[in-house]
């Protein structure tokens, strides 16, 4: 199991319980530096595992992890005016979204990790609108109308084959 | 502390994510911005009230070790405003965001630049640092792709083939560098503040950021030296 020993969830009671025991500087400080590991993640566009939630931030604080979570995602609303998502309750998988309303002319920054995003969702899209499942070839097909070859370097995407196979699939 | 009372507002955060996508704003570009979040929320605005704004942002964002700090860019001498990490003790944001190797990469290549004469390693130098890496080896082409990232994620800025610390760098790191590389690191000796590039006194040894030389010798005739009186070498910026 992934999850590194939180197969068996406690009880709301049974964490609090737990939280007693430690020292509340101590859990602020990780729900300070699970903010921060969110929020580096989230810059980067990657959805973050639950798995490395708790392997690189909670460590030997898993019986309280969800008070951690909670209090991280309120500091999150707070102070960023972000939601933590959870878009994959069975592997437990989050995003953050804005919960500030879309503004006209909005200057968030552009780069090489948006257009990848765009690319990603197009390809997307092409396996939503074949019924969720599409070989291989298939796709390559697509990709080759918008001119993008496995075998050759494309200025703004670099290695698409490496981009597609490596970097989408995770 | 009227900063401490003040409540966060939706302009308020609209301002620290645009802030935070971009890692680091110059001054006027963070003026507009604040401008732009006062309008769209609907939130008081004065346009010399930006301090307070960030002020307010900040008393949030201390809990979480976390800041919005103001510096100069030393290559045209104008302000910037980065939201950075207070940990003093490692390199906290990067560590979570890149592998040992690289990190160890990033490391080595901030030694050389801090102890250059002109504050630039060049890419050379750097890539022979990669197959010595303690924690794993890289190739050359690995190396160049992993500073490229630096680069985009403003850790680093390139020149001509060479490599100084980015303004959001300088900004986030200048406590780590001033307590890890005393005897290396240069101040400078108008502004106090950490000189990575820097022109140096050939007398006496002090240095000055570029745009603090161009400030300091504008009003003067000839250009003598703060500390030794001695004539300034250096061509002025």
């Amino acid at each position: 199991d992934e999850d590194f020993g939180l197969s068996q969830t406690p009880t709301h009671s049974q964490v609090q319980r737990n939280l007693e025991r430690r020292s509340q500087d101590q859990v602020n400080k990780k729900v300070s530096e699970l903010v921060q590991f969110l929020l580096v993640k989230d810059q980067k566009k990657i959805p973050i595992k639950r798995a490395d939630i708790l392997k690189k931030v909670i460590r030997e604080y898993k019986d309280v992890y969800s008070e951690i979570v909670n209090r991280a995602g309120r500091t999150l609303q707070q102070v960023f005016g972000l939601q933590l998502v959870e878009i994959d309750t069975k592997h437990h998988i989050y995003i953050l979204t804005s919960s500030l309303p879309r503004a006209e002319g909005e200057n968030l920054r552009r780069d090489n990790q948006t257009a990848k995003l765009g690319l990603l969702i197009v390809i997307l899209s092409f396996i939503f609108m074949k019924g969720n499942s599409v070989k291989d070839g298939a796709i390559w097909e697509f990709l080759r109308r918008l001119r993008l070859q496995p075998g050759e370097r494309h200025e703004v995407f670099g290695d698409v084959k490496k981009l597609v196979t490596e970097e989408f699939v995770r | 502390n009227i900063a401490m009372a003040a409540q966060m507002t939706d302009a308020h955060r609209r301002f620290l994510q645009v802030l935070m996508s971009h890692g680091i704003m110059e001054g006027s570009e963070a003026r507009k911005l604040h401008r732009r979040c006062c309008e769209i929320h609907k939130v008081y605005y004065a346009h010399d009230k930006l301090d307070d704004f960030i002020s307010t942002i900040n008393s949030h964002l201390q809990p979480l070790f976390m800041q919005i700090r103001k510096g100069m860019s030393e290559v045209d001498g104008r302000a910037h405003y980065a939201l950075v990490n207070l940990s003093e003790t490692e390199i906290t944001k990067m560590a979570s965001d890149y592998a040992e190797n690289e990190l160890e990469l990033f490391r080595k290549t901030m030694d050389l630049i801090i102890s250059s004469e002109n504050g630039f390693a060049s890419s050379t130098d750097i890539l022979n640092l990669a197959d010595q890496l303690k924690t794993k080896k890289m190739k050359k082409k690995e190396a160049e792709q992993v500073l490229k990232v630096f680069v985009e994620d403003k850790w680093l800025s390139e020149r001509n083939g060479e490599y100084t610390l980015h303004t959001r760098c300088i900004i986030e790191m200048e406590q780590y560098i001033l307590s890890n590389y005393q005897d290396v690191a240069r101040k400078c000796n108008i502004c106090h503040s950490l000189a990575i590039q820097s022109q140096v006194c050939e007398s006496c040894g002090i240095g000055m950021h570029l745009p603090c030389v161009r400030k300091y010798f504008r009003a003067q005739t000839e250009p003598r030296c703060p500390q030794c009186n001695d004539f300034w070498s250096c061509d002025i910026p």
